[in-house]
């Protein structure tokens, strides 16, 4: 099929656009950037900030060229002084309805209002302050998300990630007029809501409305504190995106300078999520083929398909929205718990460490986890298994704070025991990577084989399609798998909760053909996650999963199960996959959740 | 410059003629007869935009597929408006005509009476009418439907957009436009909005014919149309007249005597001051240097006792909670507005205030995303022009 040509005129140059082109891409093809608000890349258009407008010859006002399609023979002027003018008095109004307390602010220097405030010169009060006559509250009860109304410019990102992307519809639109807002249903605190914590609202405010709950002072305390053994973990995914705070380009690998910063900010232990996300595989890939058997040979009830139980926000949704279906859930806590309770015994008895003076931080590419750290069933080293979370923008903080320069800063390792991993945990870090590292111990577990993929790369599960399967068939199985031989393995892949819910769906009336799903909360998995660096979109997630798949080639063991210290760990201490101190430590249990 | 005298009509509410003669009669002719008749006659939409009701048709009719709506707006919200329940009241078989027409025009299967919360008590009436006019659609061999929807009770829920999405049950906020309903609206689906009146003018005109329409009023604004009386003045009510009087003929009517200034077009309209009176042709804007009749056909007498101020306060503070509240312009600029004006009575801002208020007003009017936001310049500006000194002392 031919596209349709458009021709137009912007600012005195004629161009030809595909017909459905906006102007706003018009405007971008021609390198000319028109400033937005509301508009966001990954959301459907609203059109309701305006500073987008532009001046149409023989219009009778400025349309939004966010939301107007390119027209044959329009001309189009970008930057005329009506143009200037209106943005500049719409960035003013903007600015008289919030809290320009830039200074005290956690986006500080990472503000679009503050950005283009500054590009339009709002550099006075022109119109009256309303902030002060107004009841807004800022909302601190949830363990991951902060909501600042005194911040919002109700430019609704926030509420259409919620709806589009992840259809939790946590936040809405309530009232009229000058009592517009963003809220929850009835208001209530985000502590008390649907919220699944994903933080992808974070990810999509253009201010500081909405951050995550910041633990840095009781990090900062916790190192000062000569009792505390401050143990660090660090999840897959930060490595990948931790330098887009400090200065590098999307997409560069950082793992050695992290590990030499964490060491600089005066951790004791600098270790690895991803050593527990290879014990996660483990545990995991043995509950697979646990269940296969006992539906297969012992023709017992149990449900399949298993799902993935590493995303804390998925874990509150499907609790929330499928509170009927909680046992397809594995049974495995995220490889951030496992680690955080092993710490705590394991790692403890070994280091010769009490317990109650291990203070374990981890740096997480999720506003989740720092929820996840604090449920109650959490425990099972006897403390609460991880203390305090903070997400790869707030370590961005800590480093700078630190005043290392990360540039520079020589790679350092991450120290031993529990900081040994393989390519298989670097890539949970993507969506799909569960899978992938599953299946490659998995089939190796039942064949004695690698699995068939050149060089270990699982490639159907790849990529960012919102939803992906694959199928790999077992033959010639180890004698004692026997029961798998001519199986065809079916598997899922989902990332984004709207995604998670189509598949879901298919779950929920016992029609879903696969054995084995992934389920991601986050668009692109870990490396989208409501913790990463602000910016996102499609172009920079697919940078930090290319830094994955690279982080895992360049590894030398890739298989979890070859992992010497996990080897080493069930020798030594939890016995085998699924024994009695791995239920003890590493499984956990999920609870019924409303709706409302 | 063209003008008419004052002339009643009797048009709307006439009971001289059966509406399914009129159908019987029109139903016979093609599509493209009856959107050139509506063409010819010059008829425009009488909710408040203005546009031209033939060309409407015209476009949805020329939209694929079999899946249409026709929807008759009576959210009728404007304050000091009236006319459109009397409509319904009186003769809601010739808006059921109307719509009639327009389905078959456009070849819609379903339509919808859009009616705004305060009028409830209409629905037992109008569910009887629907059942008669069901009836006919029968007799007529068309297939076409017609149920009640009762709206949620916001002003903005009026503008077309927004009554749509309201209607698909989401948060009344009008949509931006491209695409018009005409091309996309209820479901996503070619759907026609028209005003109760406009709807009711449609059957009058297959009736009296296009060329008579067309001889009343004036270029660019033919017909008669219902114009709401109000404020001060003896005769409140609502009367049919003839497109193109002057303001001086309207307040030699209807004024007590001591008319100081005219709203045209209530909140959303123009603040006619009595010296224009005499070169203020009411009508459609375009071709005469008149106002426009922004929904509803409003028309507020205010005498020498009244405070503009206090006028222009009581519509900033309709517009303020009434702004479905998306945009920056409306949603901060009306609350600016208000308070603007407040601080300049109490002296904490200069006077030269009004004048950054004005050109925040005339933002409003170029860049807000709907047809409220774009005309709270209207009264603000001209009320601020015109009596600027009640404005600061
Ligand atoms: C804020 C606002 C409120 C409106 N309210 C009404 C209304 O109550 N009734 C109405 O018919 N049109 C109303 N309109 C106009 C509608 O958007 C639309 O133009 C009209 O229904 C089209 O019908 P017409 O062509 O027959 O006038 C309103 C527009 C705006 C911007
Ligand atoms: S102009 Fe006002 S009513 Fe219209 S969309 Fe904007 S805020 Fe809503």
């Amino acid at each position: 099929m031919t596209v349709k040509m458009i021709n137009l005129t912007i600012d005195g140059k004629k161009i030809g656009v595909p017909e459905g082109t906006t102007l706003l891409e018009a405007a971008k093809l021609e390198k000319v950037k028109i400033p937005t608000l509301c508009y966001h890349d990954d959301l459907c258009i609203a059109g309701n900030c305006r500073v987008c407008v532009v001046e149409v010859e023989g219009w009778r006002v400025l349309p939004a060229a966010c939301a107007t399609p390119a027209m044959e023979g329009m001309v189009v002027y970008t930057n005329s002084p009506l143009v200037r003018r209106a943005r500049r008095d719409i960035l003013a109004l903007l600015v008289s309805e919030h809290s320009t307390q830039c200074t005290t602010c956690y986006r500080s220097t990472n503000c679009e209002l503050q950005e283009l405030a500054a590009e339009y010169n709002i550099d006075n009060e022109i119109y009256i302050n309303l902030i002060k006559d107004k009841h807004f509250t800022i909302d601190r009860t949830s363990w991951a998300i902060e909501k600042d109304e005194t911040k919002c410019i109700r430019c609704q990102r926030c509420v259409r990630t919620c709806a589009e992307l992840q259809k939790v519809n946590a936040l809405d639109v309530i009232h009229k007029g000058a009592n517009m807002k963003i809220a929850t249903f009835f208001d209530t605190v985000m502590s008390e809501v649907v919220c699944t914590n994903c933080g992808q609202c974070i990810n999509r405010c253009p201010t500081g409305a909405l951050t995550e709950r910041r633990y840095i002072d009781e990090i900062w305390d916790a190192l000062g504190d000569p009792e505390k053994h401050v143990i660090v973990q660090t999840a897959p995914a930060v490595r990948v995106a931790l330098g887009e705070v400090l200065g590098f380009e999307p997409g560069v690998r950082v793992t050695g300078k992290m590990a030499a910063a964490l060491k600089h900010l005066g951790f004791d232990s600098v270790l690895d999520t991803d050593f527990a996300a290879d014990l996660t595989i483990m545990e995991e890939g043995h509950e697979l083929l646990d269940r296969l058997k006992r539906k297969l040979v012992d023709k017992e009830d149990v449900s399949l398909p298993l799902m993935t139980s590493c995303s804390p926000g998925w874990i509150k949704f499907i609790e929330h929205m499928y509170p009927d279906h909680l046992g397809h859930l594995s049974t495995c806590k995220s490889p951030q718990q496992m680690f955080g309770a092993i710490a705590k015994t394991y790692y403890a008895e070994r280091k010769g460490l009490d317990p109650k003076n291990i203070v374990n931080v981890s740096v997480m590419p999720c506003s989740a986890k720092k929820y996840e750290a604090n449920r109650i069933e959490m425990n099972d080293s006897g403390f609460q298994d991880v203390d305090l979370v903070c997400t790869t923008r707030e370590l961005g903080h800590m480093i700078r704070q630190s005043g290392v320069d990360f540039k520079e800063i020589p790679e350092a390792k991450f120290d031993p025991f529990m900081g040994d991993s393989t390519g298989a945990a670097v890539i949970f870090g993507a969506t799909g990577g569960v899978m992938e590292a599953a299946l490659r111990t998995a089939y190796e577990v039942v064949t004695g084989r690698e699995v068939p993929f050149d060089g270990l790369n699982i490639t159907p599960v790849r990529g960012m399609d919102g939803i992906r399967e694959a199928k790999v068939k077992l033959e010639n199985v180890l004698p004692e798998w026997s029961f798998l031989e001519g199986v065809e393995l079916r598997v899922a892949i989902a990332h984004g909760l709207t995604n998670a819910t189509q598949i879901m769906d298919d779950v929920a009336i016992g029609n879903s053909p696969y054995h084995f799903i992934e389920i991601m909360a986050c668009p692109g998995g870990c490396i989208g996650g409501g913790g990463q660096p602000i910016p996102t979109n499609a172009e920079i997630r697919r940078k930090r999963a290319e830094a994955i798949y690279t982080e895992d080639e360049k590894m030398v063991i890739r298989k979890s199960h070859q992992n010497p210290e996990v080897i080493q760990l069930y020798k030594e201490f939890l016995g085998k996959p699924l024994g009695e101190k791995s239920h003890h430590l590493l499984h956990t249990k999920y609870v019924r959740r409303e709706r409302v | 410059m063209a003008k008419r005298k004052l002339k009643r009509v009797d048009l709307i509410f006439s009971q001289d003629c059966s509406c399914k003669d009129i159908l019987t009669a029109a139903l016979k002719k093609s599509r493209e007869e009856i959107i050139q008749e509506l063409i010819d006659s010059g008829l425009k939409g009488r909710g408040g935009a203005g546009f031209p009701t033939g060309l409407k048709w015209k476009m949805a009719a020329a939209e694929k597929g079999n899946r249409k709506y026709v929807i008759c707006n009576a959210d009728e919200g404007e304050p000091g408006t009236f006319k459109d329940r009397e409509i319904l009241d009186r003769v809601a078989l010739k808006v059921l005509g109307g719509m009639a027409l327009c389905a078959y025009v456009i070849d819609a299967r379903e339509g919808y009476i859009y009616l705004r919360y305060e009028y409830r008590f209409l629905i037992p009436k109008l569910e009887k009418m629907i059942e008669t006019f069901h009836k006919w659609m029968d007799e007529f061999d068309l297939d076409f439907r017609v149920k009640l929807f009762i709206g949620g009770g916001a002003y903005v829920c009026g503008e077309e957009t927004s009554l749509i999405e309201s209607m698909e049950g989401k948060r009344g906020e009008p949509r931006n436009k491209p695409p018009y309903p005409t091309n996309q609206g209820y479901l996503g689906k070619p759907t026609v909005v028209n005003n109760v009146e406009t709807l009711v003018y449609t059957m009058m005109i297959m009736r009296i014919g296009a060329e008579e329409f067309k001889a009343m009023g004036i270029e660019g604004s033919s017909g008669s149309k219902l114009f709401s009386v109000s404020g001060d003045t003896h005769k409140a009510g609502i009367y049919e007249i003839e497109m193109g009087m002057t303001l001086e003929d309207f307040v030699k009517e209807f004024g007590d005597g001591d008319t100081k200034a005219v709203q045209v077009g209530g909140a959303s309209g123009f603040c006619v001051p009595r010296k224009r009176f005499k070169e203020t042709t009411i009508g459609f804007q375009g071709g005469l240097k008149g106002f426009s009749l922004p929904t509803g056909g409003s028309m507020m007498i205010f005498n020498s006792s009244r405070s503009m101020y206090n006028v222009l306060h009581n519509y900033l503070e309709f517009f303020e909670e009434e702004s479905c509240g998306q945009c920056t312009p409306c949603r901060v600029g009306c609350q600016q507005l208000l308070k603007g004006i407040e601080a300049i009575k109490r002296g904490e801002k200069s006077h030269r205030y009004l004048n950054d208020l004005m050109r925040l007003s005339e933002t409003m009017k170029l860049t807000a995303k709907c047809g409220l936001g774009q005309s709270v310049a209207n009264s603000f500006a001209s009320i601020v022009e015109n009596f600027r000194e009640e404005m600061i002392y």
